[in-house]
């Protein structure tokens, strides 16, 4: 216990650490977690007998970021983005790998090595440059966009090239680490291609029509933490049926994911797994720190920087011809160059991977390793370099080619009986709306009608934000939770100032409390509907339609007058009978409202009679010329 | 002069003329341009706001779409309720004495339909007597009405120039750069009249 206590610690304070200041360096996590595996390792030497049983456990930060990649392929956009991502990126890849592998076996390195390193050389950091982008707002850019659909390409090229790394190896040799022994061994080959395609089907399978009846039970039962734990029991399931069959787990886990992308728990589990993804990644990232040995630094510091050096010029002679080749030129063409010039973090997967058969020597790996993480710690520098071209070449058309913003999201949080009727007039208008609810049942109902709804509680910030907050025009508040649409309301202002947000409030109370948290616009749940009800009972006492009209408009008009008089009385945090304010200004609601409480009908007839009623008669007869009324 | 725009118009298309036409009236500095349809989607007109926007108005423009040789109900509900007794008339009333009214109205019929001898019988003026007649009422000067005829088959460029001069004519009355006296002379506005009308 204490010995694990100490290992926990020593890593994550190292990790907030480090990762707090290269983070404030601007030089992403990754880095970061690097730094605090070299400090626990190298330097301090803590970490020598943790680093085995640490790094199995790690490696399923890899598989569980292959799940979130899976669960974030949108069909829908891979498809806008075919030509880049399928022309740009797939030369971009071949490309590199082939001038890659031909400069290794040019240097002395086995084709193997060669290869190998053409695979980690063609492979870009996905979270720096995705990160950098965001943070500079050329996420939408020509550049941008073309990086992005790179950048998605190499998620998926990153499975053959796992595929590859075993068949370049001799049969037999050391399986990847962290497996136990495989069923496939003493298999014939047909038998075990059979079984191997059997398991990709069950996993296929299984994540349709198996987990997400599940997930309804857990959801209906409303247990937050089994949730997350059946998330992860299903990573960790199909990691071990994977490695069962000799398959990547990653590729299993990547598989699992993309089944996945299409449910209505897709953003509930990407909250769940996120967390652990990261840290687990992390952790994963400071193994591989720790292993990195300070004297192999010391002595090739020469080989690393030009390796270094070597590769970023490589991927930028590969990267910016193509960019040119498919019109991304000038400014946009050097954003997508230098933006993507390093080796990515799935370099460092690839090298454990080559090290564990025994491809790499050690020493080759520690300085590949090096190679990587200097590029990373490059990146920054070439983003600087990025802006100073951009400067110079004054690029005016990239402005003018400014794509158009992509139609802001429509959020709709509760798809109940509220909900549900907002969300299908937007729909009757041609509005697609995200529609979030935590009943699974009705999430399941409203996707039988064909709405893009997810499971999950809207209130969870980190929900909102994958639904696109940030980019979303309008939230539509209609949960029946009066806490909780506080809570949405509030956050959702806090973190897109310039949202409209309508909100269902349940009375005048919770009116005042959504007006505080920054709503746009409010409607009482049931206003309107007992309006509806009171004309309706009004007719039936014989008031003329047109009458009732006439009367229901300006009761609601001088109601909601009355309630904007009111709220700068109403302490909104106070119970309404307990506030002596609220109770004194509810006399003052309104010369309608009091009146009609107190069954006087004066000053109301005469504001719905006024424009039709007849001035007195003999005015009429004094003004020549009156209108002409019968 | 203060100027204020109601304009009604009760299915704003993209390709609507009196769209543009009220678009290009919003951008002119410092007068009042009033969509009605989009103040009052449900006919309820808050009077009392219209009265006190008319008393701080020199000049109240009337700007629709002719619909069956009159206003779009929205405008006659407008007229109903806003132009009370002892407001707009009446002994106690007259308080929009003084003002000008001016009407511009886009119609379907070609300006041959509307003469003694075309298909609606009677020229454009005498279809807009009601809103004439109301204004002199109110004791308010009631100014040519500014036409655009056939709008749905008369050529781009015509078109244009009468979307044009809109905002020129609505500059001019705010500038005071408008002769009145000499605008009096004419039964209708055209483009060619206006250019002449706005001095300055």
């Amino acid at each position: 216990m204490e010995e694990l206590a100490f290992y926990a610690f020593a890593y994550l304070a190292a990790a907030v650490f480090t990762v707090i200041i290269s983070q404030r360096l601007g030089l992403g996590t990754v880095v970061g977690y690097i730094v605090a595996g070299v400090i626990i390792g190298p330097v301090l030497q803590v970490s020598t007998g943790g680093t085995g049983y640490l790094e199995h456990f790690s490696e399923f930060g890899i598989v569980m970021m292959l799940f979130l990649i899976g669960l974030e392929i949108d069909p829908q956009m891979v498809w806008k983005l075919r030509t880049k991502l399928l022309g740009l990126g797939g030369l971009q890849v071949v490309a590199t790998v082939c001038l890659l592998t031909a400069l290794g076996v040019a240097l002395g390195f086995t084709w193997q090595q060669s290869v190998l390193f053409g695979f980690i050389g063609a492979l870009s950091s996905t979270a720096i440059v995705l990160q950098t982008l965001e943070e500079k707002g050329v996420l939408d850019s020509d550049g941008g966009i073309a990086g992005f659909a790179v950048l998605l390409f190499q998620d998926f090229a990153v499975i053959p090239m796992l595929a590859c790394i075993p068949l370049m190896t001799d049969a037999g040799s050391a399986a990847p680490s962290g497996h136990g022994p495989t069923l496939l061994q003493s298999l014939p080959g047909w038998a075990s291609a059979l079984l191997t395609l059997a398991a990709v089907a069950f996993v296929v399978i299984a994540g349709q029509y198996l987990s997400r009846p599940v997930f309804r039970v857990i959801a209906l039962l409303r247990l937050r933490e089994i949730f997350t734990a059946m998330a992860l029991l299903l990573v960790v399931a199909i990691s071990l049926l994977m490695s069962a069959v000799g398959l990547s787990p990653a590729l299993g886990a990547f598989l699992g994911g993309v089944v996945l992308a299409n449910s209505e728990f897709k953003h509930e589990l990407q909250n769940d797994v996120e967390p652990f993804k990261g840290l687990l990644l992390g952790l994963f990232f400071m193994t591989i720190g720790a292993k990195i040995d300070l004297a192999i630094l010391r002595d090739n510091w020469l080989v690393i920087c030009a390796a270094t050096l070597g590769l970023v010029i490589v991927k930028v002679a590969v990267l910016l011809p193509l960019g040119w080749l498919f019109k991304i030129r000038a400014a946009a063409g050097w954003l997508f160059a230098l933006g993507l010039a390093q080796a990515g973090e799935f370099g460092f997967v690839l090298l454990s991977i080559g090290r564990d058969r025994e491809i790499l020597t050690e020493q080759m790996t520690s300085v590949s390793i090096l190679v990587i993480t200097m590029g990373m710690i490059l990146t920054p520098s070439l983003f600087a370099l990025y802006n100073r071209i951009a400067v110079l070449i004054d690029d005016r058309q990239g402005q003018a080619e400014a794509e158009q913003p992509d139609e802001a999201t429509i959020i709709i949080a509760g798809v109940g009986r509220f909900g549900q009727i907002v969300n299908r007039m937007l729909l009757a208008n041609g509005h697609r709306a995200v529609v979030l609810d935590y009943r699974a049942d009705v999430v399941d109902d409203v996707r039988r009608f064909g709405v893009r709804s997810f499971f999950g509680d809207a209130s969870r910030p980190d929900l909102l934000k994958s639904a696109g907050l940030a980019k979303a025009g309008l939230l539509v508040v209609a949960i029946d939770d009066r806490e909780r649409a506080n809570e949405i309301v509030r956050h959702a202002r806090q973190h897109n100032p310039d949202i409209i947000i309508i909100a269902r409030a349940y009375d005048r109370l919770h009116h005042y409390q959504l007006m505080e948290a920054g709503a746009t616009h409010i409607v009482r749940e049931l206003f309107g509907s007992s309006i509806e009800a009171a004309g309706l009972a009004l007719q039936s006492l014989g008031m003329h339609p047109y009458e009732v009209e006439k009367r229901k408009s300006i009761f609601v008009e001088e109601d909601v007058a009355g309630l904007n008089r009111m709220a700068s009385l109403v302490d909104a945090s106070m119970r309404a009978p307990d506030n002596p304010t609220f109770i004194a200004g509810f006399n003052d609601i309104g010369r309608v409202i009091e009146s009609a409480m107190r069954g006087e009908r004066a000053i109301y007839d005469d504001i719905v009679r006024r424009g039709w009623s007849l001035p007195e008669l003999d005015e009429v007869h004094s003004v020549q010329n009156a209108k002409d009324r019968i | 002069m203060r100027v204020l725009v109601l304009f009604a118009h009760p299915a704003q298309r993209k390709k609507s003329i009196n769209l543009a036409m009220a678009d290009r009236a919003r951008l002119v500095e410092g007068i009042t341009v009033a969509d009605l349809y989009a103040e009052y989607p449900r006919f309820s007109i808050d009077v009392d706001r219209e009265q006190r926007r008319l008393l701080t108005h020199d000049v109240i423009v009337f700007q629709f779409p002719l619909f069956w040789y009159s206003t779009p109900a929205l405008l006659k509900q407008w007229q109903d309720l806003v132009l009370e007794y002892g407001f707009a008339y009446g002994p106690a009333g007259k308080k929009l004495a003084g003002k000008h009214a001016l009407v511009c109205v886009t119609t379907g019929g070609s300006r041959d339909d509307y003469s003694a001898i075309g298909g609606n019988e009677h020229p454009i003026e005498e279809f807009l007597l009601p809103l004439r007649q109301t204004s002199l009422l109110c004791g308010m000067d009631f100014l040519p009405p500014f036409v655009l005829h056939a709008a749905n088959h008369i050529e781009a460029s015509r078109v244009q120039a009468h979307i044009e001069t809109y905002p020129l004519l609505l500059t001019a009355l705010r500038d005071d750069h408008f002769d009145f006296s000499a605008a009096h002379t004419h039964q209708v506005l055209s483009v060619d009249d206006l250019v002449r009308l706005m001095g300055g």
